[in-house]
């Protein structure tokens, strides 16, 4: 076992920085009002910086999503894209939390468990939405079993898109929220 | 006195007025002698509301041993029919019917434990009375990253002598959407039916499109290339699926190391499909991207680098005696339960049943290149766990071959119209095991009925099986070594 620890180790495998820049394609670009880069998102105020920009606590509710965004955000954790490193952290009770990530298009079976769950966190909290379907329903938009998104049950601060988003996405948008990007 | 169902095959359609209509109880009779003694097993059960009183149910039954399927139906009239349970007889049914009751208020008289499927109401759970026991209610909100679902236990103690679990929290209502939508967004749905067997269950779609379709040939290399993503998909989770193992049993260089080299294919599959999961890339008729000869080079070189790493994991993994005292007869599913169940893929291998549709039923390039299948005899974690890795390194090898022996052809061709009043059965063997898709298409060619079975639908009861008489503190470890979707159960 020794030895192949040490030969793992001898290779070695680095955690990705994050990239400093990354190109979009052109037509994915945002059409923007003033020529400069187009503002994704918007962060927090001073006050929620504070208390939130070095320490944030999250707690994950999947809500009719396929999996494939559990499973990028799961992937967040591991060593490649380690996620702790930047004070972010995945609880298991939304009484540990500061704000919930929500997935999936919130099927009339999730809502009152979505709800409930943000009631539990305390005050002040933040929502960030991932995935497609979080954001309008995606794919399943317009099914009589589905609200269309989390913003029909929560009010969202942060909308990550893709389907799923790669982790790498998810992790620039959660810094720029944050303002640390 | 019996009546035949028709004998069908694999991603073959036929016409819809082939399948018998067979008087219920005949029907109900057929299917029992078909299943005696484990000859066949259901594959599918379902029903179709034909006419506002007319509802007819069809009945799938898989014959691993002959390699067809059979296919019966029974129409049921007005408002609130019944007839008698198959699930005493068979117990494989109990799911499937309670569904055709949820769905169609087909009644099963005498059903053990008749209560919704998805739906969130009339939930009692089956309860135990008695000096020191005590009720442990967990969900639908989850301590980690993962699907809602509802799981009761009734505890004597740290010993579980019941689970029950609850499902329907991810209801989409996806089938009745592949009727709604149009071909491209059928496509995205079918993918998003489990978002962790994009490939499979995509690939369940295009089988079925391809099969109805009037005028369809999958060129060589569009298959091969399809066999290579759905590979890379059985890895990556296995491999995924190890390193939850690893974290749960607290063994973290090897949670670490699997976790990473998971990333590895679906960097792969990400580098072929340009999403890490395959998404969009299989579409009726062919496949959307080439390989290019470079990235052909580098995927051999990166897949014998990753059959080595397999191979020192699996060693690293399996050689610690610590893993071995928590994995080793912890959530047993013997032979014979398994097969009572009709659980499929991993899980029924793991319990010495040979179950597996890319020997059993093969389609694509399955027909005409074997893959090595194993099985494990324990039907304990550990026997999960191992096949887990056995089944990598089958596959990465299978990969190889694929690989290196793409033949020059086109990736695409396109198909023509379904046809008028058809019906097909698409299995493709995801991994966790068998995903059936039944597609019906009307007088226009237009979608009629769409089922979808995934693999978990099967297999859900087994885990609640293996809790009996464990340690609560063990459901972790159990429940990701079957690690069944939620959103695939639920649709
Ligand atoms: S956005 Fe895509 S990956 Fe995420 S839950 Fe929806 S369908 Fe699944």
């Amino acid at each position: 076992m020794w030895d192949i620890l040490k030969n793992r180790w001898k290779q070695g495998y680095r955690t990705v920085d994050f990239p400093s820049k990354v190109e979009m394609p052109e037509r994915f670009r945002l059409s923007t009002a003033n020529d400069g880069e187009p503002q994704l998102v918007k962060a927090l105020d001073a006050r929620m910086q504070k208390l939130f920009g070095r320490s944030l606590k999250l707690r994950v509710v999947s809500a009719g999503s396929c999996n494939g965004c559990e499973m990028e955000l799961q992937a967040l954790g591991n060593v490649v894209f380690d996620l702790s490193r930047f004070g972010i952290q995945f609880v298991a009770s939304p009484r540990h939390a500061d704000g919930i990530v929500v997935t999936g298009p919130v099927t009339k079976n999730m809502a009152l468990a979505l709800k409930e769950t943000y009631d539990a966190v305390g005050e002040p909290k933040i929502v960030i939405a991932v995935g497609t379907c979080a954001i309008n329903g995606g794919c399943f938009a317009g099914s009589g079993e589905v609200l269309n998104g989390a913003a029909s049950t929560v009010p969202v601060n942060l909308y990550i898109p893709g389907c799923p988003p790669h982790p790498l996405i998810i992790l620039n948008g959660l810094l720029r929220l944050l303002d640390r990007k | 006195m019996t009546f035949p169902f028709l004998t069908i095959q694999n991603a073959v359609s036929f016409e819809a007025s082939r399948v018998p209509i067979l008087p219920a109880e005949a029907w109900r009779q057929t299917l029992l002698e078909n299943c005696a003694e484990g000859k066949a097993r259901i594959t599918a059960l379902f029903g179709e509301t034909m006419t506002p009183d007319v509802t007819r149910v069809y009945c799938l039954l898989g014959i691993d041993s002959k390699k067809h399927l059979l296919i019966g139906a029974a129409d049921f009239f007005g408002k609130n029919p019944a007839y008698a349970s198959i699930t005493p007889l068979l117990p494989e049914a109990h799911l499937f019917e309670r569904e055709l009751y949820e769905e169609f208020g087909i009644l099963p008289v005498d059903h053990p434990w008749l209560k919704p499927v998805r739906k969130q109401e009339n939930h009692s759970f089956y309860k135990i009375e008695g000096e020191g026991i005590h009720e442990v209610a967990v969900g639908p909100v989850h301590a980690g990253i993962i699907e809602p679902g509802h799981f009761r236990f009734q505890c004597h103690g740290e010993k579980v002598l019941h689970l029950e679990i609850q499902l329907g929290y991810q209801r989409r209502g996806v089938e009745a959407l592949m009727i709604a939508a149009d071909s491209k967004q059928q496509a995205v749905l079918a993918e998003s039916v489990a978002g962790d067997t994009v490939i499979g269950h995509g690939l369940a779609y295009c089988h079925a499109m391809e099969g109805l379709s009037e005028r369809s040939i999958t060129p060589k290399r569009c298959q091969s290339l399809r066999a290579i993503a759905l590979e890379l998909e059985r890895v990556s989770n296995h491999i995924g699926d190890l390193g939850a193992l690893a974290g749960d049993v607290g063994f973290l260089p090897a949670a670490a190391w699997f976790g990473r080299l998971r990333g590895d294919f679906l960097n792969m599959l990400m580098e072929l499909t340009g999403n890490r999961y395959g998404r969009s890339f299989v579409m009726p008729g062919g496949v959307l991207f080439d390989i290019t000869p470079e990235m052909l080079r580098s995927f051999i070189r990166r897949l014998e680098k990753a059959l080595t790493e397999v191979k020192e994991l699996a060693e690293l993994f399996f050689g610690a005696s610590s893993v071995l005292t928590r994995l080793g007869q912890t959530g047993v599913i013997k032979q014979e339960t398994a097969r009572s169940l009709g659980a499929v893929g991993l899980a029924a291998r793991a319990s010495n049943l040979l179950r597996d549709v890319r020997q059993n039923y093969p389609a694509g390039i399955y027909r005409a290149h074997n893959i090595a299948l194993v099985k494990m005899s324990t039907g304990d974690v550990y026997a999960r766990a191992r096949l887990r890795s056995l089944e990598s390194k089958r596959s990465l090898q299978f990969l190889r071959e694929r690989l290196e022996d793409l033949s020059a052809d086109k990736i695409a061709q396109p198909c023509g119209m379904s046809k008028k009043g058809a019906m097909i059965v698409s299995l493709i063997e995801g991994w966790r095991g068998e995903i059936a898709h039944v597609v019906a298409t009307g007088a226009e060619g237009e979608i009629r009925r769409y089922k979808i079975v995934d693999p978990s639908f099967h297999n859900w009861m087994a885990l609640s099986l293996a809790m009996r008489n464990g340690q609560i503190s063990d459901f972790p470890l159990v429940n990701k070594s079957f690690n069944l979707s939620y959103a695939g159960h639920d649709l």
